[in-house]
């Protein structure tokens, strides 16, 4: 089993700038235009841009890009978050944006701390829904706004979040169960209550 | 003496066993027949050809724990698949087999009671029958099959009012309601009632689908459904006497149909003299092919056919059966009387 | 306090039906849906975190076993996002192998969920039928790599294997088989008035709520949006071949039934002309020996059998494990509709619409 070789852990996502002498999609500058300073950075890596903003002004930014002529996102495909523990705000929440009609897509990107909640895109996207909910269940992440904020991977009374870095690979020690007559044990505890 | 106690009861003996070995033997005939149409085998293990899965099957009923829920009615529990099966098997008993046979230098006729009202006699019991299902899933003392047996009884109640309305029809056309004297109808008509009453005939079958719980019409017992219906809670002989039950439902719409509409016991032809030679098949053997040939288009449509939904099944049975049936019994009525 | 008239029901984990586990807590009004919940992961096998400690080519493994009906789709959407992140070039010939490989497993996920949304509806024996032609598939899959089910068909870069001999003919064969079968199927459901009364009208749902409620694949394009990504965002070999994209137009289950049959004849012109334009060269391009992507993340989707698969994937450049592996089923966010497409119908129409989305729980929970 290869242990991951990381040299030192990394502090966060490289998130590079386009270059020079690429000029931003017209829709980007159009939002730039229309909602300005929402937009704290732009990236570009292999032929994808995403923009950076900070979780306050993402409802205004989603819902400009959602209904905007140049830019028309109607379908969110995903919204994901990823974990980088050494940094102060250590989650990114990201959503893949995509346009059936204009077909091209987008990512946008917002930072969040340990516990800080970020709204809800299910106003814009119905489809964000469950992706939020798995967001809240594996990273701990709330969703201000969110319609039925709960648990669903894990069952509904698990503690902790699993995809967190600090969450380990083969789960909390203490619910590891060797013997099966101690295991029937807990299960029979538990079903009489 | 010998003529009113040996020979009834003889034949009773004999029709009995004839028929639970049949209903038996059906199912392998439908696992068989299933299994062709879907490019598989079906039973092959157990006797050459699968022949003897059947014994297999009820020896394997008779052994299995008899398990009656913990408060259920124990007596209608109990009682539910017997109200299921006996209805099914006397209406044997005006089923007419054969005419005059001769058998030892006795003549009889292969019908057990030639009752004068015999078709009045069939639609009478299969009506019971739907006490069985009703009473199993009071009996069951479970949500499943409560509703599932009432769903069934309301289906199997609106098809039989359809399919006596049409039973009516042919009683029209034929002037009697006794099961040999159909059959002499048809001798004297030249014709099988199926060409006289095509429209009855049709709703014979649909609504005998429906009467039987058979595909498309299987909704209440459908294991894709939420439960397994008004029989969830049986096991054993009790669960086995409810499927023989539903067997010898359908072999009863079989025999049924063939009498009344495709001559019963009559060979192909029976006016026509040149064909005298199929005579040397006797009656009975036509009579047993032609029901044969509806048992198996039954198996045949439940595995080709997709299930209705209950409401479309309702409404099948109330707006289209029930007034077509109507339709055709006024329609018999007037060309009757006219003709 | 509830409605005294009113039934809560539980479809739990363990169905009848052979979706997997899967359970739907339906409240009714006598026959009808009031409201669906559906609680998921009882197959949550934490495939995402498990990626995190496994090296980039070990995932194409993992991969197999989320939409374990589609397997060579998952193999494929994740090499193709690795190599977009490591921008490699991938041979022509290995291009093409692996568009027939999508194609005849975009053919088996059909079959099955044919075979399966059928005996949900009671016609039993498409389900025979369907499962036949999907054991054709899998026996050309075992000649070329061994596996029926989990194939580990694709590598970062290209294939491991080339096609053995006279693997095209028996493709080629297979085809023109499969055409033939779909027109028996189509013999027996698409005019069948049973099948007609039990899918025309049952889960409807409009273009524009569709999208807005995330489904996407078959299911979307029932609702008469034109939407596959092999012709919006092209990849593998597919911008080399002609076909078209079948369009439902009420949205409802039969539409989306149409569409998948009709997605069966697509896929067989696919493999033909791929079958004939099948150029020669190396079937694996120039990979590292060990693969560590350059820092960076991207999200790359490719159109699986069920819908539009996703891969978000960051590489943090220096270990020879991804820092974060992220997929996006397209049954997780097909099945969000069913609340929404279940309710105000009946019973019966339930199991219908969890066969019309087309989902598979592996892939649902991960």
């Amino acid at each position: 089993m290869p242990e991951p070789t990381r040299i030192a852990p990394p502090a966060g996502p490289t998130d590079p700038p386009p270059p020079a002498e690429l000029p931003p999609p017209v829709f980007l500058t159009a939002l730039q235009r229309g909602l300005p300073g929402t937009i704290e950075k732009l990236s570009y890596w292999v032929g994808d841009w995403t923009a950076i903003l900070p979780a306050a002004r993402l409802i205004e930014v989603a819902t400009h890009l959602r209904d905007a002529p140049g830019a028309l996102f109607n379908f969110c495909s995903d919204v994901t978050a990823s974990d980088w523990p050494p940094r102060a705000k250590r989650f990114d929440v990201i959503y893949c944006l995509y346009s059936t009609t204009l077909r091209h897509r987008v990512r946008l990107k917002v930072q969040a701390g340990d516990g800080e909640a970020v709204p809800t895109v299910t106003g814009v996207w119905p489809s964000a829904n469950w992706l939020e909910r798995e967001v809240f269940d594996l990273f701990g992440i709330p969703f201000e706004g969110h319609p039925d904020l709960r648990r669903i991977l894990m069952p509904d009374d698990w503690q902790g979040h699993p995809q967190r870095k600090d969450y380990p690979l083969e789960g909390p020690g203490e619910l590891l169960i060797e013997d099966p007559v101690d295991w029937l044990r807990v299960r029979h505890a538990r079903e009489i209550e | 003496m010998v003529e009113t106690y040996l020979v009834p009861l003889l034949k009773i003996a004999v029709l009995l066993n004839a028929v639970l070995v049949a209903v038996t033997y059906m199912v392998l005939l439908e696992r068989k027949v299933i299994a062709w149409v879907q490019v598989r085998l079906g039973p092959m293990r157990v006797g050459p050809y699968g022949v003897l899965q059947p014994i297999a099957d009820a020896l394997k009923l008779m052994l299995k724990e008899d398990i009656t829920p913990a408060r259920a009615d124990r007596f209608v529990f109990t009682l539910a698949p017997i109200v299921s099966m006996v209805p099914a098997l006397i209406a044997f008993a005006v089923i007419p087999f054969d005419d005059e046979v001769t058998l030892f230098g006795y003549k009889l006729s292969l019908v057990v009671a030639d009752v004068n009202v015999g078709l009045l006699y069939v639609v009478a019991t299969t009506s019971i029958s739907v006490y069985g299902i009703i009473l199993a899933g009071y009996a069951s003392n479970s949500k499943f099959p409560l509703l599932a047996g009432l769903r069934a009884s309301a289906q199997l109640i609106s098809y039989e009012v359809a399919v006596t309305m049409m039973l009516v029809s042919i009683v029209v056309t034929a002037g009697t309601l006794s099961m040999v004297g159909i059959v002499k109808a048809q001798l004297d008509a030249h014709l099988w009632f199926v060409f006289i009453q095509p429209v009855a005939f049709v709703i014979l079958f649909i609504g005998g689908l429906a009467e039987t719980n058979r595909a498309p019409f299987d909704l209440p017992e459908a294991e894709q459904e939420l439960t397994g219906g008004f029989h969830t809670e049986y096991s054993g002989m009790r669960f086995a006497l409810f499927f023989l039950a539903e067997y010898a439902n359908m072999i009863v719409v079989s025999a049924v149909a063939t009498t009344l509409f495709f001559g019963g016991w009559l060979r192909p032809f029976p006016n026509v003299a040149p064909l005298a030679f199929l005579d040397l098949v006797p009656g009975w053997i036509w009579f047993l092919m032609k029901t044969f040939v509806f048992l198996y288009i039954f198996i045949w449509i439940r595995a080709t056919l997709p299930r209705y939904r209950y409401d479309q099944l309702m409404r099948l049975g109330w707006k289209v059966l029930i007034p077509l049936a109507i339709a055709n019994l006024v329609v018999s009525g007037i060309l009757k009387v006219l003709l | 306090m509830f409605d005294t008239n009113e039934l809560v029901i539980n479809m739990g984990p363990q169905h009848p039906s052979t979706h997997g586990v899967l359970r739907v807590v339906l409240r009714l009004d006598g026959e009808r849906v009031i409201e669906a919940k559906v609680v998921i992961g009882y197959l949550h096998r934490g495939i995402e975190k498990l990626c995190e400690h496994r090296d980039w080519g070990q995932i194409v493994l993992i991969t197999d076993r989320m939409d374990y009906v589609a397997a060579a789709s998952n193999n494929l959407g994740y090499c193709e996002t690795v190599e977009k992140l490591m921008s490699l070039e991938v041979p022509p010939r290995a291009q093409y192998i692996r568009t027939i490989l999508a194609e005849l497993q975009r053919i088996a996920s059909h079959c099955l969920w044919l075979g399966t949304h059928a005996m949900d509806i009671g016609a039993m024996t498409v389900f025979l039928y369907a499962f036949r032609e999907r054991e054709l598939i899998l026996d050309l899959f075992e000649e070329y790599c061994g596996a029926r089910l989990t194939y580990n068909a694709m590598r970062i870069g290209g294939l491991p294997l080339d096609i053995p001999p006279r693997w095209d003919a028996k493709v080629r064969a297979f085809c023109d088989i499969l055409d033939t079968k779909v027109d028996e199927y189509e013999e027996l459901l698409t005019h069948n008035r049973i099948w007609l009364e039990r899918t025309r009208g049952v889960g409807v749902i409009g273009a524009a709520e569709a999208i807005a409620i995330g489904l996407s694949g078959p299911a979307l394009r029932g609702s008469a949006v034109p939407r596959d990504i092999r012709k919006d965002e092209p990849y593998a070999a597919y911008a080399d071949f002609a076909f078209d994209v079948p369009i439902g137009d009420a949205g409802d289950t039969y539409d989306r039934y149409l569409v998948r049959i009709e997605e069966f004849r697509q896929s067989t012109r696919i493999i033909r002309q791929a079958l004939d334009g099948l150029p020669e060269g190396p079937i694996l391009g120039k990979v590292p020996r060990l693969i560590k992507p350059p820092a960076g993340e991207t999200y790359h989707a490719i159109e699986s059998p069920k819908g539009e698969l996703g891969y978000f994937i960051v590489s943090d450049g220096k270990s020879n494990v991804p820092y974060r592996f992220r997929v996006r089923p397209p049954s997780f966010c097909n099945l969000q509709a069913l609340p929404r497409l279940v309710k105000g119908h009946l019973v019966a129409d339930v199991v219908a619409l969890i066969g019309s989305i087309d989902i598979v729980l592996g892939e649902v929970d991960r």
